[in-house]
């Protein structure tokens, strides 16, 4: 019973309802309101004139065109803000570390028991390193940029200060510390070989010179005379003077509001029994000299470990991993939102002209062209999408001031929502073509078929 | 009668396999999109230790600077000072307490096969076992004498014993960690924590720590620790000079069995800063905290700001999901008016109708459902490949499967509801009328 479902199933309605997309279980009124235009769809080519009748026929398929308008609303407004999420991260994920990071890597070293001389390691280690082939410059430091471990410090211009001026990362390297960072000296001079002392973890940070970041330098000294001035890296004197400056060298804490102010000191200071090294190789040999470099000083020391071999590259991608991950998940979320929408007006869309066969054959019969047709449905879908995207753009900014407020993001540029609005407009009008196509070549002969 | 519904449902879900396609497939992308973000919130958020996360407590004592607080909204520093820690634990006022830090060790295996290997292990009391009650495959925790007596005793995890030992009972024997002989009290059985919740300032999704050593032992050895360090002012040079400094580096927790114990040790906490104010130290006003396991882990946001969003974001994935199928339905069910109302006529009830096409959007969205939960799985997987530290929390339990089907089909049937009571309230008239 009822199981062969076709085409002749469709409801047939009477003349007057010609465009009206059916209710299912709309009670049938006794007396039909008389019809001052039997055909209410001129056939006009402007535009303007088709769409009172649209929106006539609209309003009496609310449920409808509410669930598209909905459906375009929510998109609009989650597309928005999750674009804008993704940009963020790129941009996060954009800055230069003021490293040659295709070339560099570090590594760490760590001695066993209380008799371990670490000093001396370093010194046998970085005359190892620097004679290996491949190598074009390698130092000791602490930590690295990106690695998200370091040592930060707060800088003075008194002593005593209450709060201290800026904060700052603090890379402790040698001679030739600039040159494996690839920080670019922008004023001033490196750290002379006879400048880097030796010292011991824990004990207090007292260098006699120093280098820092352009940014570090603007913050401290906001004239712009950073060079040969003085600064105090603790509370009491001696202070340290600021003998360079560089161009650019980034912490080692992605997440830092500060991530360009950084110090370089010139010592030679192992963490109890550990150090680490960095190493920037001649252009394109890093693969091969990182390998080669954990086999050689494996082999020179047994009483020590040589760990975590890591590429900058590596470092950097460690580093942005939750950047990385956040901007595919959402990515993934906007292509799945605009697909399922796309095929919901696929959908809707192919609905209603099967449900309006019909009257489509009717219009033709009536003289209307394919192209007006075509034109019906696309301006159909226009005036659906728009109101939904009025309603979007105001749920976009909601959306936005809820996260300000709960998660203390950026608000959402002015101008997501504009270009949110183009994008689904495209969407709506590539969708609806598939379905519109096939009502356009709906032939007249329809309308005289009875059912 | 209900086997006859179904017969329907599939029979006209079939009739329309491209619609039936697009309902099936969003419903399963919503519920897939929610549910992968909805288990990763849940099992980082979820209580570690249900039946007792409220006696266990995280101590914070105010020691920063009188101009600068360690947060700028005024919540006390992350960690305590040694002096604090020590001075806390040999007081000994609750039920019972355990000072930690984190500690990187290099192991020297006996078995000369193996090379020496760096390992990420705890410094902590021996109540720290019976605090957070990791269960034990071999031997057992070392005692309060052993701390006492800064014995050279250590606690193995599962996969250090089986690095180590091959997985046999190690008990009694000796490992070689940084050129000293420990003995081996016990080995921990598989201690599977979702988040490393006792120590969150050193990364909740960290990996498990390998070994357990007696904290005095280990200052003995003047071992610092591989964690976060912070000071407010030079400490001064040297390792005595560091232990008396105001640099925080140790996390400090105690039991306190009931209300009563929490108050009492409450006061005790802040007699003890009045004491020491005296001595120049605290200068910045009392403000001690004690918050429990799960006060703590909120506090330090152990459910990242980024998951939070996902979840939200998948969820409003899923209603639009969900008005999309709803769309699709009605469009359906307004094609089959004539079969309505041919069955009306037919002396079918509204009752009848409303539930054979009940039973049809419910069989799209059990089928969503099904499909959600293989795409939560992949889901899950891409979470694991894209954050490698969520390894333990991107994983469907029970729980969540259950969540899964039910969530589908109530969001099924909530989106077939409106179109069903329309479909239901065909005239049979209007339909045969023709």
């Amino acid at each position: 019973m009822g199981n062969r479902e076709t085409e002749k199933l469709v409801p047939c309605f009477p003349p007057h309802s010609i465009f009206r997309s059916a209710r299912i279980g709309e009670t049938v009124k006794a007396a039909p309101k008389p019809v001052s235009n039997p055909f209410p769809i001129p056939y006009s080519r402007t535009q303007a004139m088709e769409i009172r009748p649209i929106l006539s026929a609209l309003m009496r398929s609310k449920v409808s065109m509410i669930l598209i308008g909905v459906q375009v609303a929510l998109t609009l407004a989650i597309v928005c803000n999750a674009l804008f999420i993704i940009g963020q991260r790129l941009d996060h994920m954009a800055r230069p570390s003021g490293m040659n990071e295709a070339d560099t890597f570090h590594f760490g070293s760590s001695g066993f028991g209380q008799g371990f001389d670490a000093m001396a390691m370093i010194r046998e280690d970085l005359a190892i390193l620097r004679q290996m082939p491949g190598v074009a410059s390698a130092t000791t430091s602490n930590s690295v940029p990106m690695s998200q471990g370091g040592w930060s410090t707060g800088i003075s211009l008194q002593p005593k200060q209450k709060t201290s001026t800026a904060d700052s990362a603090i890379y402790i390297v040698d001679d030739k510390g600039l040159d494996t960072f690839g920080s670019k000296l922008v004023a001033g001079r490196d750290f002379k070989p006879e400048e880097i002392v030796d010292a011991k973890f824990g004990d207090s940070l007292r260098p006699a010179v120093i280098i820092v970041t352009q940014a570090l330098a603007d913050k401290l000294f906001p004239d712009g005379d950073a060079l040969g001035k003085s600064v105090y890296l603790q509370e009491d004197p001696p202070t340290s003077t600021i003998i360079g400056i560089v161009e650019r060298t980034q912490q080692p804490w992605m997440s830092s509001s500060t991530v360009e102010n950084s110090t370089f000191v010139p010592a030679y200071m192992p963490y109890g029994n550990s150090s680490r090294y960095l190493v920037r190789t001649e252009p394109g040999r890093r693969d091969e000299v990182m390998k080669a470099v954990e086999q050689k000083l494996s082999e020179s020391n047994t009483s020590r470990i040589i760990g975590s071999v890591r590429s900058m590259e590596e470092t950097r991608a460690e580093a942005y991993s939750g950047d990385r991950a956040m901007a595919i998940i959402l990515g993934v979320v906007i292509f799945s939102l605009l697909a399922i929408t796309a095929l919901g007006i696929v959908g809707m869309a192919s609905f209603w002209v099967a449900q309006r066969t019909r009257q489509i054959g009717t219009r033709r019969a009536l003289g209307a062209s394919r192209k007006d047709i075509l034109r019906y449905f696309q301006t159909e879908n226009f005036i659906i999408t728009t109101l939904g995207l009025i309603v979007g753009g105001v749920l976009a900014y909601a959306l936005s001031l809820w996260m300000m407020m709960s998660y203390q993001s950026p608000r959402l540029p002015w101008y997501y929502v504009p270009i949110g609005f183009l994008c689904l407009w495209t969407l709506g009008q590539l969708a609806v073509l598939g379905p519109a196509m096939r009502a356009s070549r709906v032939s007249p002969a329809v309308a005289t078929r009875s059912v | 009668m209900f086997t006859y519904y179904l017969q329907l449902g599939l029979r006209s879900l079939r009739r329309n396999p491209i619609l039936t396609a697009l309902m099936v497939i969003g419903i399963g992308l919503g519920i897939a999109a929610s549910m992968t973000t909805l288990t990763v919130m849940h099992l980082m958020g979820s209580d570690p230790i249900p039946w007792k996360s409220d006696k266990l407590h995280y101590v914070q004592l105010d020691n920063w600077s009188a101009d600068d607080g360690y947060y700028d909204n005024g919540r006390p520093p992350d960690q305590v000072t040694y002096r604090d820690a020590v001075a806390l634990m040999e007081a000994a006022k609750a039920d019972k307490q355990a000072a930690m830090f984190k500690l990187s060790l290099p192991i020297q295996p006996e078995n000369k096969e193996l090379k020496p290997f760096r390992a990420l292990g705890r410094v902590t009391y021996a109540d720290f076992f019976g605090m957070f009650e990791p269960s034990f495959k071999y031997g057992g925790p070392w005692s309060r004498d052993q701390d006492v007596g800064h014995e050279r005793v250590v606690v193995l995890g599962k996969e250090m014993n089986e690095k180590l030992f091959g997985g046999q009972d190690s008990s009694g024997r000796t490992v070689r960690m940084d050129d000293i002989d420990y003995t081996i009290v016990g080995v921990l059985d598989d201690w599977k924590l979702r988040s490393r919740y006792y120590d969150l300032t050193n990364g909740a999704f960290a990996d498990p720590d390998e070994f357990f050593m007696p904290f005095s032992t280990a200052i003995d050895l003047k071992q610092r620790s591989s964690g976060n360090n912070s000071c407010w002012k030079s400490p001064g040079d040297g390792w005595d000079a560091y232990l008396d400094s105001d640099c925080v580096w140790i996390q400090m927790w105690v039991q306190l069995d009931s209300p009563t114990r929490l108050a009492e040790y409450k006061s005790f906490l802040d007699n003890y800063v009045t004491e020491q104010k005296k001595l120049g130290r605290f200068p910045r006003p009392l403000n001690n905290r004690l918050l429990d396991v799960n006060q703590w882990m909120e506090d330090q946001e152990v459910v990242s700001r980024d998951v939070q969003v996902q979840t939200g974001l998948a969820f409003a994935f899923l209603v639009v999901c969900l008005v999309n199928t709803v769309g699709l339905l009605l469009a359906k069910f307004t094609r089959k008016s004539g079969e309505i109302g041919l069955r009306r006529a037919l002396g079918a009830s509204r009752r009848d109708v409303f539930s054979q096409f009940l039973i049809e959007s419910g069989v799209v969205g059990l089928s969503g459902g099904l499909l959600g939960l293989a795409l939560t799985g992949l889901g899950l997987l891409a979470v694991r490949a894209l954050y490698s530290e969520y390894k333990t929390v991107a994983h469907l339990d029970w729980t969540m499967t259950a969540v899964t089907i039910a969530l589908a089909i109530v969001s099924a049937v909530l989106a077939g509801l409106y179109p069903t009571w329309r479909a239901c309230r065909v005239q049979p008239a209007a339909q045969l009328k023709i």
